[in-house]
């Protein structure tokens, strides 16, 4: 299937920065992505393990008898929304396929330990963060709040400070292949 | 004035309207390549800074739009969700988060948009996130101590930094440009033809660095919404052209022992000296609170007339100008300002005759007024809790 290249990154940026003030200017906060997955981890505990979820401090805020569903929730939709979004834009440019994606010398498998590895600390860090690259990085930014900027730093300041060690995940070893 | 939910468009249509905004993240998203691990990685090996290009691009576009809209008056930035900061637990989740970035190659959004167009990898993320979450959950017990340690509330950060809003924005914006510049030669050196920034066409990317930073520089020095209208209201010219109907103080006495309904007052007094003289229903509003939507209907309900009272009638006619240059209307000050009614209604004053037919029922009407306001005042005192904290408005958002 040929597919279409990417758009211009700055144009794409200018498009992303207007969604992103559009949602701003019509509900008073940011775009998020590591709320939604927060609320279905919720959501399954209080399905599973109803009398824990009531207990456990992480969950309790959001169960219990007259509390909407986790589910019905702001960020939750929103990815809704990214998922359709992300698949008609893979529709109309082509790039609707099955695949594994990683670096040059990087076997499927390792590739996916990697990135159920590299999910779970962000998922770790996304909460005692408050927020991921969207939520609080991003949004933050937008906003000018200090936690956004600092989110991002560290976010990637660390990306650069141990890119070294993980360079064998995403760039040729030299000499080989 | 935006946010437009709740007060313009209705809570209910907020779920609908998360998913069309969500539609138009992951479209975005999507088209800049973010569905890609091994373009989101090449930022931090420097084949591939499209995630900066994107990410920086974005972030001050959206920043200057807010900084726009909020300088002329169309979105009021205290009803806006700030991300408050936690400083510890921020830093550490964001050096964790980096890790993830390096071994995972997605970050929670884009891992949304590669899986939606089939990314098996991206699959694996987003299970790896979610077990992360239900451990985090499970073990958030031990360390909730440091989850809620360092708190500074939702700091700004050019409030930290001590400069003005339009300052930091035009630094922010060099700052992108250079690194916009910078990082394409990296790139070329590093990935020579097949680096995406290979295929740009330099000229409108100058041309549009360029205009960015103009820009960026008209935001440094664009005085923003609230010192231009205070400008203009304490301007005496303006002031003669914007006549502001008064209330005398007898007027104002005569409506409150009446209960008028369509009263309402709006004190500009420091707190201090509004509290022990407060009526039923009268508002404390600090000068800024005027700009925010705070004090709800007792500014937009149009049957209202709404009385501005201050520590002297110049005070008190600038607050009902900026009022009204706020578009609200129905607005009147008080005629000498708080002294004047003071002088005659809460303090033991002889009457001083003016001479005119009227004297007797002014004077019958003082002495009987002075009994009843001191009552109404009581009242007030008496109906409110002790010491109540103002409720923290919950503004909603975040991840």
């Amino acid at each position: 299937m040929p597919s279409r290249p990417h758009m211009n990154p700055y144009l794409a940026g200018f498009l992303l920065g207007l969604v992103l003030l559009a949602t701003i200017f019509l509900t008073g906060r940011g775009l998020g992505a590591s709320g939604a997955a927060k609320s279905g981890v919720v959501a399954a505990v209080a399905c599973v393990a109803p009398d824990h979820a009531a207990k456990a401090p992480f969950y309790a805020p959001s169960v219990g008898e007259g509390k909407p569903s986790p589910l019905k929730n702001w960020l939750v939709f929103e990815v809704a929304g990214v998922l359709v979004g992300a698949f008609l834009s893979g529709l109309v440019s082509g790039r609707l396929t099955w695949k594994t994606e990683g670096g040059p010398q990087v076997s499927s498998h390792r590739r996916w330990l990697f990135a159920a590895l590299g999910g779970a600390l962000f998922g770790i860090g996304a909460q005692l963060a408050r927020g991921c690259t969207s939520g609080a990085a991003l949004s933050g930014m937008a906003v000018l709040s200090s936690a956004g900027f600092v989110t991002m730093m560290a976010i990637f300041g660390t990306g650069y400070a141990v890119a070294w060690f993980g360079r064998h995940l995403w760039i040729a070893r030299k000499g080989g292949q | 004035m935006g946010p437009l939910i709740p007060l313009v468009i209705p809570e209910s249509l907020d779920l609908v309207l998360a998913l069309f905004i969500g539609l138009g993240f992951g479209f975005v998203l999507e088209q800049a390549g973010f569905s890609s691990s091994r373009r989101l990685a090449g930022v931090f090996y420097g084949y591939d800074f499209t995630v900066l290009r994107v990410f920086f691009t974005a972030a001050v576009t959206a920043m200057t739009g807010v900084i726009l809209l909020e300088a002329f008056g169309f979105l009021d930035l205290t009803a806006v969700f700030i991300n408050p900061l936690w400083v510890k637990p921020a830093i550490l989740g964001g050096v964790i988060m980096g890790v993830g970035f390096i071994l995972g190659g997605y970050c929670p959004g884009t891992s949304v948009c590669a899986a939606a167009i089939g990314k098996i990898d991206a699959l694996w993320f987003i299970g790896g996130s979610l077990l992360g979450i239900f451990a985090f959950g499970e073990a958030f017990g031990r360390f909730q101590a440091f989850f809620t340690s360092t708190a500074r509330g939702p700091v700004k950060v050019f409030e930290s930094l001590g400069i003005s809003m339009g300052a930091f924005a035009f630094l922010l914006i060099l700052m992108a440009v250079g690194a916009f510049w910078a990082t394409t030669r990296i790139e070329r050196k590093v990935a020579g033809e097949q680096a995406p920034s290979a295929t740009f066409r330099s000229m409108p990317h100058v041309l549009a660095g360029v205009g960015v930073v103009l820009l960026g520089a008209v935001l440094a020095f664009l005085p923003d919404h609230r010192t231009r209208l205070q400008r203009r209201v304490a301007d005496p010219a303006f002031q003669a052209a914007h006549p502001v109907p008064v209330m005398d103080a007898d007027e104002l006495a005569f409506r409150l022992v009446d209960r008028d309904p369509t009263l309402q007052l709006l004190d500009l007094r420091p707190a201090a000296d509004f509290k022990p003289t407060a009526f039923p229903g009268a508002l404390n509003l600090g000068a800024g609170d005027l700009f925010t939507r705070e004090p709800g209907v007792a500014l937009t309900d149009r049957r209202l007339l709404k009385v501005v009272v201050a520590e002297d009638e110049a005070r008190a006619r600038q607050g009902a100008l900026l009022l009204q240059e706020l578009g609200y209307e129905q607005v009147a000050c008080l005629k000498g300002g708080w002294p004047s009614f003071a002088h005659l209604y809460l303090q033991d004053t002889p009457f001083v005759p003016t001479g005119g037919r009227e004297d007797a029922t002014v004077q019958a009407f003082r002495e009987s007024a002075r009994v009843q306001l001191a009552a109404l005042i009581q009242a007030r005192r008496a109906s409110e809790k002790p010491a109540a904290p103002k409720a923290a408005r919950a503004i909603k958002g975040g991840c």
